[in-house]
């Protein structure tokens, strides 16, 4: 089986891998690239832990092919702190002690992070239902969305809003 | 004994970055798929299709000629042993059923059952080499629900299984493993002196923890027998002790290192990958990873026991419950070991009745091996219990709280199992809920409000910490338990607290078992209480040994050094007149003093405090569709003293938000073939943020003297009550009585059409 060659930009870099056809980006990601901290849960698009941020969309990685990056901007959880500062989302997450185990708080940092990317005033309605695609088992969300309206308020303050 | 009760503390009860966060937030953070050795294999498990099937051949001839195929192992492979339960009742082990459970061998006994496994270059090959594998299977009867399954009629499991616990034994086998009774009292004369009498039958369905990680493991078995297993676990030692025997290896010859592990809540504490692929990486001569997709975790690793349930309770007509009795049958899965025993003995523990009775049936069907799932048993029996109580009180015409005040299980209250009750807290939950501002706040149209209370035993036992003592004075702490939700960040707590330093100074890691002395699992609500035992201790240890080095440095009697404030200090102005030595400046000096300064200590933790909990919920019923809206919920609950009270939290609001789910949404649905229709996230339906409202937890300190600072385990008796909770508040909302779970739309609708009680 021959196999693809892609060239995209990964984090801000640019970036070219071989792949092929019926690898996901997720498996290109885990396994081709060595990025493990887009995490499989389900494979279905079901649980949002493998969530990456493409040309500024959230998408399970999981759901689409490593092909489809071909000439797009991808995000991932490994670059969403800038060098060694970390996303306010970031250090929100850990001042609220939003994550008990970790395993999703790759996907809901980077969905959280595309939210904040679309308004930095969202109500905690419009937080619950933008994070509805990714499932925590541990935390019951509470702190999760106290995390992300505090992360938003620390960006309104940043930008002088 | 220590006198926690009015101990104020310095770091003990603060809310500091968890020193495993950074890793977790940036996506560093190494889980169980995460790990690849150099030449490893690619393992795949092939499971049984049926439900239940005998394993007539397996033919790997073809599958094994595949270029890419190192090794292939069916169930023939493991050595077998001798069917006995070891371990007491509650926990024991039969290792004629895990080798079983890990590979079938005779029969297949639920879909999803590994038969046989594989390991080859790439998954690719690896996918292909199934396909060649020619199993021959038998199709046979199969059994799912639990009172099927008890039938004298219902296909058998298992063709020589006598039920245990009757006397005499039964002459016929049958699907029912055990027979369990508890009781305390006369039943039947306090039953006969009840003015009010409620009995009621439930059902509950079957639900996986839901763990968001899969399982997943490499495993490398040298030549010789040496051996490195990393998996996501929630206990390694447990999973080296289960891979020796599993293999005939000694455990000495097993190391297993644990991974982040990406949620449990019991559901990994058996092991089902690690024995397989050992033995694959033992037959292949090279590493060898597994991994599980979700179907295969749903299929088959450990959802809890669905049950079938009968409570009765009869009260005087104010309100004093003189009688309670109870059948409890819990679907064990394909091998016999449900937590129907928890069930038994939780029942009724929070309540002071002279007479009571819990029956309980440990049944097999075909299904996977029941696992732990947070508090487990407890949850279910309280469904039904804590729904009669809510029947009792409408009844009564009593407020809920009232009548469980004032039937309050408290110090000295006899217990169903026996012993007295030796700690309270159960009261001082229904009093924060009692004095909650929200709880007599009047409710909307379709509106209803509930109560219910739950109890878990909490655990303590075996557990072991290491601390080093750096030369720049940092300290390093390392336990053998598994760090699921924070508790690396109390173990540093605790060491900074008992030190006298600052909590930037204390490192926490979790070490593999080449590393640090044994531990048993992270589960049970015991991590903070056993192994934070074993931290205080190897700190205590460590702190003599720095007492011994200023004395030295001083040249006084030991004796004549205390430890105050990260420092050694004369214990009198008679000891001489020495300015206090901080524990940089001991640590600095350590090599010229005798050497490294560190300590271990372990521990075999008694003195663990129960938990209770109670909670209150508000929700609305849309009556055109069914579903329902939780829009309130309040969980009061006694965690001793909260070590880091927002890991403490975090506890409750996750144990509620998994109730809610039983409760509303989640259930094993299974065809008539006896295959599982919603093997995956979509359709099995785990709460998701737009579900909920914010959960409030308040947290109810009343210390446990039995741990250093007051712990009691937090982790598990929050989910205990919101499945008795939201029933009553949907009784309370719309007049009637749902009994069975998941209250899902289709039987709310169907309630609604029914007329009310």
């Amino acid at each position: 089986m021959s196999k693809h060659h892609v060239t995209t930009t990964i984090n801000g870099e640019p970036m070219e891998y071989l792949c092929e056809a019926q690898q996901t980006m997720l498996d290109v990601l885990r396994d081709e690239l060595g990025l493990t901290g887009s995490k499989e849960g389900c494979s279905s698009g079901d649980c949002g832990a493998c969530t990456i941020i493409v040309d500024g969309n959230i998408t399970c990685s999981c759901l689409m092919l490593g092909v489809e990056a071909e000439g797009r901007k991808i995000e991932t959880i490994e670059g969403i702190a800038q060098g060694d500062r970390l996303h306010p989302v970031q250090q929100k997450f850990l001042e609220h002690a939003a994550l008990q185990c970790g395993f999703c708080t790759p996907g809901f940092i980077v969905a959280a992070k595309a939210l904040l990317d679309t308004t930095l005033n969202p109500t905690e309605e419009e937080a619950r239902y933008w994070l509805a695609g990714n499932l925590c088992r541990c935390t019951g969300y509470d702190k999760i969305i106290r995390a992300v309206l505090d992360a938003a308020a620390v960006m309104r303050a940043e930008a002088g809003r | 004994m220590n006198d926690v009760s009015t101990t104020r503390y310095k770091w003990v009860g603060t809310r500091p970055i968890r020193p495993d966060g950074v890793p977790k937030v940036t996506g560093r953070a190494m889980y169980g798929a995460d790990l690849t050795m150099p030449g490893a294999l690619y393992g795949k498990v092939i499971r049984s299709p049926h439900a239940h099937a005998r394993i007539r051949s397996i033919d790997t001839a073809k599958a094994a000629a595949l270029p890419g195929v190192k090794a292939i192992i069916t169930g023939a492979d493991f050595p077998d042993h001798k069917f006995e339960y070891i371990g007491p009742e509650r926990v024991a082990v039969n290792f004629w059923h895990v080798t079983r459970n890990v590979m079938a061998r005779e029969k297949a006994l639920y879909e999803g059952h590994p038969v046989a496994a594989i390991a080859a270059t790439s998954k690719e090959v690896a996918e292909e080499a199934a396909e060649l594998l020619a199993i021959d299977y038998e199709v046979l009867p199969h059994v799912i629900d639990v009172d099927e399954a008890m039938k004298e009629d219902a296909p058998l499991l298992f063709e020589d299984m006598i039920t245990r616990g009757i006397d005499p034994a039964p002459k016929k086998p049958s699907n029912i493993s055990k027979r369990l009774e508890f009781a305390i009292g006369d039943v039947d004369k306090g039953f006969a002196e009840a003015d009010v009498i409620v009995e009621k039958e439930f059902k509950t369905a079957a639900v996986h923890q839901g763990y968001i990680e899969p399982h997943a493991c490499i495993a490398r078995v040298d030549p010789g027998g040496q051996s490195e297993v990393w998996t996501t676990t929630q206990g390694h030692f447990v999973v080296r002790a289960m891979v020796a025997k599993l293999l005939g290896m000694s455990i000495g010859d097993v190391r297993v290192t644990p991974s982040e592990i990406g949620g449990g809540f019991g559901g990994k504490i058996p092991v089902y990958l690690e024995p397989i692929a050992a033995l694959l990486s033992k037959k292949s001569g090279r590493p060898c990873k597994l991994t599980m997709g979700r179907d295969e975790v749903f299929k088959a690793t450990g959802p809890t026991s669905g049950s079938s349930m009968w409570v009765k309770i009869g009260a005087t007509k104010d309100g004093r419950i003189i009688a309670a009795d109870g059948i409890f049958k819990f679907q064990a899965g394909a091998f016999p070991g449900s937590p129907v025993m928890n069930a038994c003995l939780c029942a009724f523990a929070p309540y002071d009745i002279e007479n009571a009775r819990s029956v309980g049936y440990d049944v097999v069907s075909n299904r996977p091996k029941s696992a732990a799932y947070r508090a487990p048993g407890s949850p279910i029996s309280a469904f039904a219990v804590e729904s009669v109580m809510g029947i009792l009180a409408k009844k009564l015409g009593m407020d809920p709280v009232a009548l469980r005040l004032k039937n309050a299980a408290k110090i000295g209250t006899t217990m169903i199992y026996g012993p007295k009750l030796a700690h309270g807290g159960y009261i001082e939950t229904l009093e924060a809920v009692k004095n909650h501002p929200e709880y007599q706040k009047p409710l909307g149209p379709n509106q209803g409000r509930g109560v219910a209370s739950g109890y878990w035993f909490n655990g303590g036992g075996e557990s072991s910490a290491n601390i080093q003592i750096n030369a720049d004075g940092t300290i390093l702490v390392a336990t053998g338990s598994v760090d699921v939700g924070g508790s690396r960040a109390s173990m540093a707590l605790m060491a900074a607290e008992t030190f006298g330093v600052d909590y930037d100074q204390v490192r926490a890691t979790v070490a593999d078992t080449g590393s640090v002395g044994y531990t048993h699992v992270t589960g049970g609500s015991r991590v903070t209480f056993a192994t934070g035992t074993a931290v205080v201790n190897a700190a205590k240890k460590a702190i003599d040994e720095l007492r011994a080095r200023a004395a030295m440095i001083w040249d006084v009697p030991v004796d004549g050094v205390v430890w105050e404030q990260g420092c050694a200090r004369p214990a009198s102005s008679n000891v001489g007149d020495f300015k206090p030595m901080p524990l940089k400046d001991i640590a600095a000096k350590a090599g010229v003093t005798g050497g490294p300064i560190s300590t271990a200590a372990s521990v075999n933790a008694g003195g663990q405090a129960p938990g209770f909990s109670t909670q209150f919920c508000d929700v609305e019923v849309d009556p055109e569709t069914g579903k329902v809206k939780i829009l309130r919920f309040v969980a009061a609950q006694d965690v001793g003293t909260a070590i880091h009270p927002s890991y403490v939290e975090g506890q409750i609001q996750g144990g509620v938000t998994q109730g809610i789910g039983w409760a509303l949404n989640e259930e094993y649905i299974y065809d008539k073939q006896g295959r599982l229709d919603n093997a995956g996230f979509l359709d099995y339906r785990c709460p998701v943020a737009s579900d909920l409202p914010m959960i409030e937890p308040l947290l109810v300190e009343v210390p446990n003297p039995a741990h250093p600072y007051g712990v009691k385990g937090v982790g598990e008796v929050n989910i205990c009550p919101p499945m008795a909770a939201i029933a009553n508040a949907i009784d309370n909302a719309i007049g009637r009585r749902l009994t069975e779970l998941p209250m899902s739309p289709p039987k709310i609708l169907a309630a609604l059409d029914e007329a009310a009680d």
